[in-house]
């Protein structure tokens, strides 16, 4: 079956066996093994991935459900060797240990701040309750968290791009 | 692949859905949010030879107060169903359960109406749609049905539909004025499957309960209501509301299982049902 999908800008036209989640279409046809998979039944967050905007579990879509959509996964975040802002708050406050949590963490971590730039710690506590970490305890990834919507406030691009930025009504 | 292979089909309209699953009968399963339906395909405990996508279908994309009930159709997403005004003043027993349904991104995609089709023993939704007193209406090429959720919901992950229906919408009724309601649910891992979980819904009249129903899921093979005699007619005082949820244990013998044994859920069970009375009184504005 043919699928068209727009995955971190990029557009793609590929022929798929319709029981190809989307996990593995992106990690196995596109290279893009940075949404990783943990358990495949919708319980650990690992492959939480952005479609349209919104925080999905990419175990629990088929790949060709997301024909026309466009896809965010964790490598559209640093540009080159730059990382984004979330990306060195998670560095600096030691957001990650063995860091199999960290690409889903950080696509969650992306729409919680879009929605909410300025969450107290106890609303992103509430808001990664679906991404297992079994390394962290999540406190620093909390603290990331925080530090992280400092950094985006701080920097303008991020900031003017977060203003009118529109994610998903869902 | 995880999946054993199967045919995909993706309607773009209602009666194409019903005509698919008319002509593929209970060889093809319904995909909506698909996040109940996907776990099983990948453990190949399900292995439809058919899917219908109704991801497509917007006519079902709704939320919609008429005729005395809350209207859910059957793409409507639970998050979209959590943050909605209208649920909220209609339903807030739905709406509250709701928030106890996986974690966000399993409500971004999941369903009202799936969880419903899927009827998961220990589910919050079917718990509280027959707590509700809601009905369920299933089209077929031939025309549409209600069924009450007494009658729907046949054991776990069995229900009244046929073959050739389709479920497109979810139907609960909205209780009058001086209601109160509340969900608790205890579970070994946040937002986890509860191990027992109570709904309960309380409509005062001059300090007096006038009607009341209780639902609970984990205290038997599928979900169930507990007789509310011990409210009706009396002021709900902590004795009323201890005696109430005495009553509402009485003779359950639930299935044990490795997150709490028989007896274990009875007491778990009466505790929450004793917390959600009294939450449910003081929110339908009792003391």
């Amino acid at each position: 079956m043919n699928l068209k999908i727009t995955v971190n800008g990029t557009t793609y036209e590929r022929d798929l066996d319709p029981r190809l989640a989307l996990v593995d279409f992106l990690r196995d046809d596109l290279g893009l093994a940075g949404t990783h998979i943990g358990c495949e039944q919708g319980v650990c967050g690992a492959c939480t991935v952005l479609v349209d905007g919104t925080s999905v579990l990419s175990c629990l879509m088929l790949a060709i459900q997301a024909e026309g959509s466009e896809v965010s996964t964790v490598e559209s975040l640093a540009s080159g060797s730059e990382l984004h802002p979330l990306q060195e708050a998670f560095w600096e406050k030691q957001g990650l240990q063995c860091g199999f949590c960290t690409p889903g963490m950080l696509m969650r971590a992306m729409e919680i701040l879009d929605h909410n730039p300025r969450p107290t710690a106890d609303e992103v506590r509430e808001a990664i309750a679906g991404n297992l970490c079994r390394c962290t305890g999540y406190q620093f990834i909390i603290e990331s968290i925080l530090d992280a919507a400092d950094r985006m406030m701080d920097d303008p691009v991020e900031g003017a791009l977060r203003q009118g930025l529109k994610v998903g009504t869902i | 692949m995880k999946s054993a292979p199967f045919d995909y089909h993706r309607p773009s309209t209602v009666d194409e859905a019903l005509a698919l699953k008319d002509e593929l009968g209970g060889d093809a399963r319904i995909l909506a949010g698909g996040q109940s339906l996907m776990p099983l395909m990948h453990f190949r405990l399900a292995t439809p030879a058919h899917l219908i996508d109704v991801n497509q279908l917007d006519d079902l994309d709704y939320v919609r107060r008429s005729n005395g009930y809350l209207a859910i159709g059957a793409r409507t997403r639970l998050q979209f169903v959590l943050t909605s005004a209208e649920a909220a003043s209609a339903a807030p027993l739905l709406v509250e359960a709701i928030g106890w349904v996986g974690h966000v991104q399993i409500r971004h995609r999941g369903t009202v109406v799936g969880s419903v089709a899927h009827a998961d023993p220990s589910a919050e939704i079917p718990t509280v749609v027959l707590a509700l007193g809601g009905s369920m209406v299933a089209r077929s090429t031939t025309g549409e049905r209600e069924i009450m959720a007494d009658d729907f919901f046949k054991g776990p992950f069995s229900t009244a539909l046929a073959d050739d229906e389709i479920l497109t919408e979810v139907r609960v009724p909205v209780w009058p004025d001086g209601t109160g309601s509340a969900w608790l649910e205890f579970s070994r891992i946040y937002h986890g499957f509860p191990v027992v979980g109570v709904g309960a819904v309380v409509r005062l009249h001059d300090g007096v309960v006038d009607r009341a129903a209780i639902g609970m899921c984990g205290m038997a093979y599928n979900a169930i209501t507990a007789p509310v005699d011990a409210l009706l007619g009396r002021e709900p005082t902590p004795e009323v509301i201890a005696e109430a949820a005495e009553a509402a244990v009485a003779g359950l013998d639930p299935p044990g299982d490795i997150h709490g044994s028989g007896p274990y859920r009875v007491r778990v069970g009466r505790a929450c049902t004793l917390r959600a009375l009294t939450a449910a009184v003081a929110a339908a504005g009792g003391k």
